[in-house]
């Protein structure tokens, strides 16, 4: 009974931050037509500025909102200089395609190189803001510690607040019939180009959230080349094709999906095969239904 | 001479290589056969990418399936250098063909997405099998070069040999199927599947062989890092890895053959300039490590936004704009 | 304020599209640009629209240069664009997509007042506000697009082929709330339709492009009775 519920625990946490990792992947996408392999990159340089902050103020969580209000203007910088002119001098042809995939391996490496630079390549430590030994229920010890509970809520939070923009103000209308429909609304006279960089700013905030959550809730070890960062990709990356790509509830329910399920694989299997499972159910959902739990058939396969 | 003759023209360039083995010293030999291997690997890059319009950022995976298969064959079966670089290649293009299965099935953004999950994931997929040999990996030892080339030829001048013989031979054969009917046909799908398809060309069929012929070829090039380094294990085939063969693709041009040895001498001769450049300014540790990662990356970017079909292609329109006018 | 349009040129690529067409439309009159299939109206109204580049040639609306700036200024300066094929976002809902056309607009009360006004118009969709596009029959979407335009208080109205795949009773409703629209609300109207009968019909004037030129233009009435225009666009 205790395992059956540190695995709803260590999964629907493990979830919940994947779901931020594969907001961003979706904002990005729905907004641009880009899969950001440097998403992970970007939330690292977020998660390093996060690390800076923590120092000059001392405070976690005066230093996560200023961290994702960073990683914002970074984002939308990016896309600003980089995926603008990407986007201008887009040719057709067989390179047409991976143009924008190679370009944000580039960023990807770009980052870390500056972030090496900056930093070095040792690995830094945050200090959690909160202990992390689990709650006591009776004698038991189980998988929540007062971190997991308040990163969990700090998710919740976040995804409250980016449903809300998205369906009840004018801000996620035009984000949503930008992504859905360029077209229609720029002649419905939305400015379709600011609407993108604001996409990807949003991205850029949710993917900062991820990288510091992620950090202080695993191990507090940052470095350049974290393999826990690369993880963090490919789970929001796998989250968010199991969701639809195109959906944001769709990438929350494929976050925690994914997460529950690697927790279940974790504590009833073997921790060695986690990647493994995600990997297969990666292929899975892709090859059997390649929409996504949510999410409609167009322009999934080749 | 290379359209008229092209195998003569293989044949000259490998003896200009081997007369040059002779005069330079041993770190540019071991640069060599590295260059050589590199050449490989895009070469198989470039197949899948320019000829049939598919992505792979997992390539160091395929790599890592020949290295591994060329090593177990070895140490278990003993089996003879030339047999393993056989296994190698036919164990890698079952995976390949595999992953191509699956692959031709995904457009673009999911592929690429797929195959950089399996090229994070493979370390610790390596370590599920302890035949496999866990995080130390296995040894893979080709023994010393045989005795009638003389006393004086080393180790690395013999590597050298044998990783150039191996892509002069996969760069020719890999030249004549671009020119076979195969070729043609793959590069009718790049370009468009619905007008390949209204042409009778099977487009899944060939996407598969794609994925396969360059599996292949990857795992020759696996099998040949694994000889250069003696081993065989997850670091040898990093993440790292699979990112340098597509920059070296793309620095290449992924559209033709022709510039291949751009992107592998470029990834060879980053990391020595940078090298020459601490040395020169005893700059600190910190350059060291991450100059070469930020020249590649800058490089990358600037070529994709740029020259997206390569240098070799670009100069190739040029040159045709201007016999036109 | 007239549409003047004089001597415009349009190129995809290596192939001319429309090429010296010339005409003008005067304010609050509803003019019909026919023609076949091919023959370049579509892509004559998504260049006065900013969605394609001219490559010669000028058109204005009053003062405002239609061939400068993007689509989503021009809305702001009262010309709003219809699409072809429902212009709808099919996974919004009817209200949204209606909002979306004066979602732009700073006064909040008159953009309210626009929606009342389009829902009067189109009283099937204040039914159905809370579907999603996508489960509207063709008509209605087709109003819904209609409506979304007439959200950005439109003085000029460029309709792309609205009668396209509907119903002959629907497409004679949809023709009237056009010419409804021109003179209740004063809206100048270009009409793009393959349906050229009809759309002859409830215009002032009318345009004929034939392989992206004017072939003819003149007063609807006068091209009814044209023979030639009889022969090659009306069937009789």
């Amino acid at each position: 009974m205790i395992q059956f519920i540190n695995m709803l625990l260590i999964g629907i946490g493990a979830g919940s931050i994947y779901a931020l990792m594969a907001i961003a992947m979706v904002l990005v996408w729905r907004s641009t037509r880009v899969i950001n392999f440097a998403q992970a990159g970007m939330a690292l340089l977020s998660t390093y500025i996060g690390f800076e902050l923590v120092q000059k103020t001392g405070n976690f969580w005066i230093a996560l909102p200023l961290a994702m209000i960073l990683g914002a203007l970074f984002s939308a910088l990016v896309e600003i200089l980089l995926i603008r002119t990407l986007i201008k001098h887009s040719t057709s042809g067989p390179v047409a395609g991976i143009v924008p995939i190679i370009a944000t391996l580039g960023l990807l490496g770009v980052i870390r190189a500056t972030i090496g630079f900056i930093w070095g390549n040792q690995d830094i430590q945050i200090q959690p803001p909160l202990s992390k030994v689990g709650f006591k229920v009776g004698e038991e010890t189980i998988a929540l510690s007062p971190m997991n509970l308040l990163v969990l809520l700090t998710v919740v939070g976040m995804v409250i607040i980016l449903g809300f923009i998205f369906q009840k103000t004018n801000l996620g209308l035009s984000l949503r019939a930008s992504a859905y429909s360029p077209e229609i609304a720029q002649l419905a006279g939305i400015r379709v180009g600011a609407i993108r960089t604001i996409g990807w700013a949003i991205a850029g905030a949710a993917g900062a959230a991820a990288g510091l959550l992620q950090t202080v809730n695993g191990t507090g070890a940052i470095s350049p080349d974290s393999l826990e960062f690369s993880l963090l990709l490919t789970f929001g990356f796998i989250a968010a094709v199991i969701g639809g790509l195109e959906s944001l509830p769709g990438a929350v329910l494929g976050a925690v999906v994914l997460g529950l399920v690697l927790a279940v694989v974790q504590i009833y299997i073997s921790g060695t095969l986690v990647f493994i499972v995600a990997f297969a159910l990666l292929l899975l959902v892709l090859l059997v239904r390649p929409q996504g739990f949510i999410g409609s058939k167009a322009g999934r396969r080749a | 001479m290379l359209k008229k003759h092209p195998l003569f023209t293989f044949i000259i360039f490998g003896v200009i290589l081997f007369l040059l083995s002779n005069r330079v010293d041993e770190l540019r030999v071991f640069q060599g056969a590295t260059v050589a291997i590199y050449v490989i690997a895009i070469a198989s890059i470039i197949l899948l990418t320019g000829y049939s319009g598919q992505v792979s950022l997992g390539h160091g995976a395929l790599l890592a399936i020949g290295g591994y298969a060329a090593a177990l064959s070895r140490n278990e079966w003993g089996a003879p250098v030339w047999l393993t670089f056989c296994i190698a290649v036919l164990a890698a293009a079952l995976g390949g063909y595999l992953l191509g299965l699956a692959a031709a099935r995904l457009s673009g953004p999911y592929l690429a997405g797929t195959t950089l999950a399996l090229a994070i994931g493979l370390p610790s997929i390596a370590n599920q099998f302890t035949i496999l040999g866990g995080e130390q990996g296995l040894l893979f030892d080709i023994g010393t070069p045989p005795s009638f080339l003389g006393e004086e030829f080393t180790q690395y001048k013999w590597f050298f040999w044998i990783a150039s013989l191996a892509a002069l031979i996969a760069i020719y054969w890999l030249r004549n199927v671009m020119n076979s009917r195969y070729g043609r046909s793959w590069k009718a799908v790049r370009g468009n599947d619905v007008a390949a398809e209204l042409a009778g060309i099977n487009v899944g069929r060939n996407k598969v062989l794609a994925f396969t012929v360059s599996a292949g070829l990857a795992g020759l090039a696996g099998a040949l890092l694994a000889m250069t380094i003696s081993t065989v294990s997850p670091g040898a085939f990093p993440l790292a890895l699979s990112f340098s063969l597509a920059t070296g693709a793309v620095l290449s041009g992924v559209t033709t053959l022709g510039g291949v040895m751009i992107g592998a001498v470029t990834l060879v001769a980053i990391p020595e300039i940078v090298d020459t450049v601490v040395h020169r300014f005893e700059s600190s540790e910190s350059v060291a490590n991450n100059l070469p990662g930020l020249l590649v990356s800058t490089l990358l970017i600037l070529t994709v936004l740029f020259v997206p079909n390569g240098p070799v292609e670009q100069m190739r329109a040029r040159h045709e704009k201007r016999a036109k006018r | 304020m007239s549409l003047v349009i004089k001597d415009l040129t349009v190129d995809h690529g290596a192939i001319r599209a429309i090429s010296e067409v010339s005409f003008t439309v005067e304010n609050g009159k509803l003019s019909a640009v026919i023609g076949a299939n091919g023959a370049g109206k579509s892509t004559l109204l998504r260049t006065l629209s900013g969605l394609n580049k001219a490559t010669e040639g000028s058109a204005h609306w009053g003062d405002h240069n239609l061939l400068h700036g993007k689509p989503e200024s021009h809305v702001r300066s009262g010309v709003s664009h219809v699409s072809e094929g429902k212009s709808v976002v099919a996974e919004l809902t009817v209200e949204e997509n209606l909002d979306l056309g004066a979602l732009w607009r700073r006064n909040k009360k008159e953009a309210l007042e626009s929606k009342k006004q389009a829902l009067e118009l189109f009283p099937r969709l204040g039914e159905r506000l809370s579907q999603r596009a996508d489960t509207l029959s063709g008509g209605e979407r087709q109003m819904l697009a209609i409506g979304r335009a007439l959200m950005s208080k439109p003085n000029l109205l460029l309709l792309d082929e609205p009668s396209l795949g509907l119903a002959p009773l629907v497409v004679e409703q949809i023709f009237q709330t056009i010419r409804g629209i021109v003179d209740s609300m004063g809206v100048t109207v270009v009409l793009v339709e393959q349906n050229a009968m009809g759309a002859l019909k409830i215009a002032d004037t009318a345009v004929v492009l034939n392989l992206g030129r004017v072939a003819t233009s003149g007063s609807a009435a006068d091209l009814i009775a044209d023979p030639a225009v009889r022969a090659a666009y009306l069937g009789y």
